[in-house]
């Protein structure tokens, strides 16, 4: 290979189960940085257990524990006891399948983040507010309604909302879980070109249901079936031509 | 033609189904109009015999000395010529009524003559009654002793009769202050329990132990919370019979619904505001801080404050622990020490209620003291419950989602 830099995550022998139930695998896989990756597969295929995995979310589940392996971001395993989950997860955002905006008005929403904190000031949060919705092409929409109630935004804005709340804990990475299934096409597309400029500044793991989305908005793609990572590789060779059966019969839609 | 005109096929027809229908509704309808009228009857029952002691006709219509006095011994002069002759009459309708009973069952013309004549004899001692009521001279305790001169002996017949004069002031403010104590002490110690519940804890066996003995606490009879927190706080802290030792155990008391309802807001939460915070950095308790707890604080004071407006109504848990039948000092009179506050026992409207209904003998005078000492009850209860309500619905219009 003869790739420029060091991937940003490394996952190696990956082992994951809840409980009895294994879920996940032996799982390699390389992620380099401002990628955008995107993981497609059948639902139950492990693929959102996987992505949260990634910033530790699996935590707060009590039965869920790690059976082998490592995922190491930044060459830090990030199960190591020495890792801060909260650190960890400013480095890592996430924005979640069902948008969930918090019940307070737009600025709260991304000034969170920060507040939490422990930042008060109110030039630094309210520049951090604006740089965030332009940056989630969102400022010109709402920036003459920014104490008004998060929940009086449409769906693809609330959205987009969230995305703009994870980048203002400035992260590296950014996971999506199925961000566009509840919307509609136009604010899909909307989320799309979003994930387009993002790629520039964030590495991004989405994961997604729709292979037409993979292929528009990933540079590589990672196939899952059953816990087991079948095929990983650029997107257009996974979709142009396959190399496990598979994974062709699942994006020409013979199975799935 | 043969041809039929259509008919309407989903046309209603009678049959059994449909009279078992009516039958049906009518019986849950009369149900609930049952339970209505037996709560109206309550409600009007004490509010209009209650407003009898706590309105009044003169300006400024509201009978303060009964709202700020204590009680007293009621001093009563009435008019002796009328109370003689209600004596003699009280004894000519039993004289009579035995000669009636004695009759036979044939002499007919002889009881219908008894009975007109002790019909004549009820209504003149209702003429008298009203003379006597009209008559009659009433002075509490403090202005008995401020008289220069007891009204004469022969014109008047004398008597008193204890807790029936002055009004229920200490009663109110030991009320008040229990209620506010307590709930400030079930409050605290069930949201802390809940979030440790909701929040914090693993499910398990443990887990099922301690909601299945929550559960029970809510069970246990009044009485017994009484005698707990007479032997825990009481005796064995060595509180005495005081306003903390009724503060703990009415907040005990509370506690499993106060527990129960904060869990269960807590639980509505959408998990999404968890997630959504954790997932931007935020450590647990800054999550359920600043995400779940707001959220779920309209559920929790209300259904905490109904809660608590419930148990103090009770008179069981604070007859041993806190309540005075009668206490002469307001709570901030005669402190030694500024700790002493706690640690006195105060007069209790629940109790005051017991102890006018219960433990003195009755007479026409005590009615006045129950009822309107019922009503302020009711209307201070009423006022905790209002304020919840309002509470709620301020922080809901904070936070909607």
């Amino acid at each position: 290979m003869t790739d420029e830099n060091k991937p940003i995550i490394e996952i190696r022998n990956f082992d994951f189960a809840y409980g009895d139930a294994q879920a996940l695998f032996d799982i390699n896989m390389d992620i380099r940085e401002k990628e955008v990756t995107s993981f497609i597969g059948p639902s139950g295929c492990g693929k959102s257990t996987f992505l949260r995995c990634f910033n530790r979310m699996n935590d707060l589940i009590d039965i869920a524990n790690i059976k082998g392996g490592e995922i190491k971001i930044s060459d830090i395993n990030i199960y190591d006891k020495e890792v801060d989950v909260i650190e960890l997860r400013k480095h890592v955002g996430m924005v979640f399948q069902k948008s969930n905006p918090f019940p307070k008005s737009i600025y709260d929403n991304i000034a969170y983040g920060l507040r939490i904190q422990g930042i008060k000031q109110k030039s630094v949060l309210d520049g951090v507010v604006e740089e965030c919705l332009r940056g989630a092409a969102l400022w010109d929409e709402v920036k003459d309604r920014l104490n008004e109630s998060a929940l009086g935004m449409s769906g693809g804005q609330q959205q987009r909302l969230c995305i703009a709340r994870a980048l203002a804990v400035k992260p590296k990475i950014l996971l999506m879980d199925e961000p566009c299934s509840a919307l509609d096409p136009i604010a899909t597309a909307k989320v799309e070109e979003l994930i387009h400029q993002l790629k520039k500044q964030y590495t991004i793991i989405i994961v997604t249901h729709s292979m037409q989305q993979a292929a528009r908005v990933s540079d590589k793609t990672a196939f899952f079936y059953l816990g087991k990572l079948i095929e990983f590789g650029k997107t257009d060779d996974i979709f142009m031509n396959p190399t496990d059966p598979q994974t062709e019969a699942y994006i020409s839609g013979r199975f799935g | 033609m043969s041809e039929k005109p259509a008919t309407n096929i989903f046309s209603k027809k009678p049959s059994r189904q449909a009279l078992f229908e009516t039958c049906v509704s009518t019986f849950f309808r009369l149900a609930t109009y049952l339970v209505i009228i037996a709560a109206g009857y309550l409600f009007v029952n004490i509010a209009y015999n209650g407003s009898k002691a706590v309105f009044t006709t003169k300006a400024p219509f509201i009978n303060i000395d009964f709202l700020t006095q204590k009680p007293q011994t009621l001093h009563v002069y009435e008019p002796k010529e009328v109370t003689t002759e209600q004596q003699k009459i009280n004894a000519e309708i039993l004289s009579t009524k035995a000669k009636r009973n004695a009759l036979g069952s044939g002499e007919k013309a002889q009881r219908a003559e008894y009975e007109a004549h002790i019909e004549s004899l009820e209504e003149r001692y209702d003429i008298l009654d009203e003379q006597r009521v009209e008559g009659r001279l009433m002075f509490s305790d403090s202005e008995y002793r401020q008289l220069d001169e007891t009204p004469s002996e022969e014109l008047f017949k004398y008597s008193n009769y204890a807790y029936s004069g002055g009004g229920i002031g200490p009663a109110i403010i030991g009320t008040c202050l229990l209620v506010t104590g307590s709930i400030a002490i079930a409050l605290t110690l069930g949201v802390l329990c809940a979030v440790y519940l909701s929040e914090y804890s693993q499910a398990g066996k443990m887990l099922q132990l301690i909601r299945l003995s929550i559960m029970n606490l809510s069970g246990v009879p009044s009485i017994v919370f009484g005698l707990f927190g007479f032997g825990m706080f009481v005796l064995f802290f060595g509180w005495g019979v005081s306003m903390i030792a009724g503060w703990f155990t009415l907040a005990i008391m509370a506690l499993p619904i106060i527990i129960t309802a904060s869990e269960e807001s807590m639980r509505a939460i959408p998990k999404g505001f968890r997630e959504g915070s954790l997932a931007l950095g935020a450590s647990k308790w800054t999550s359920i801080r600043t995400n779940v707890l707001p959220y779920a604080l309209p559920g929790i004071l209300t259904s905490s404050i109904m809660g608590i407006a419930r148990v103090a109504g009770e008179t069981a848990p604070i007859m041993f622990t806190a309540a005075f039948a009668l206490r002469d000092q307001l709570p901030w009179e005669g402190l030694k020490e500024p700790t002493d506050f706690f640690f006195q026992g105060v007069m209790a409207l629940p109790y005051h209620i017991y102890v006018v209904s219960a433990k003195i003998p009755q007479n026409e005078y005590t009615r006045n003291m129950q009822y309107g000492a019922a009503f302020v009850f009711l209307f201070i209860v009423g006022f905790f419950a209002l304020s919840s309500i309002i509470l709620r619905v301020k922080i809901r219009k904070k936070y909607k989602w």
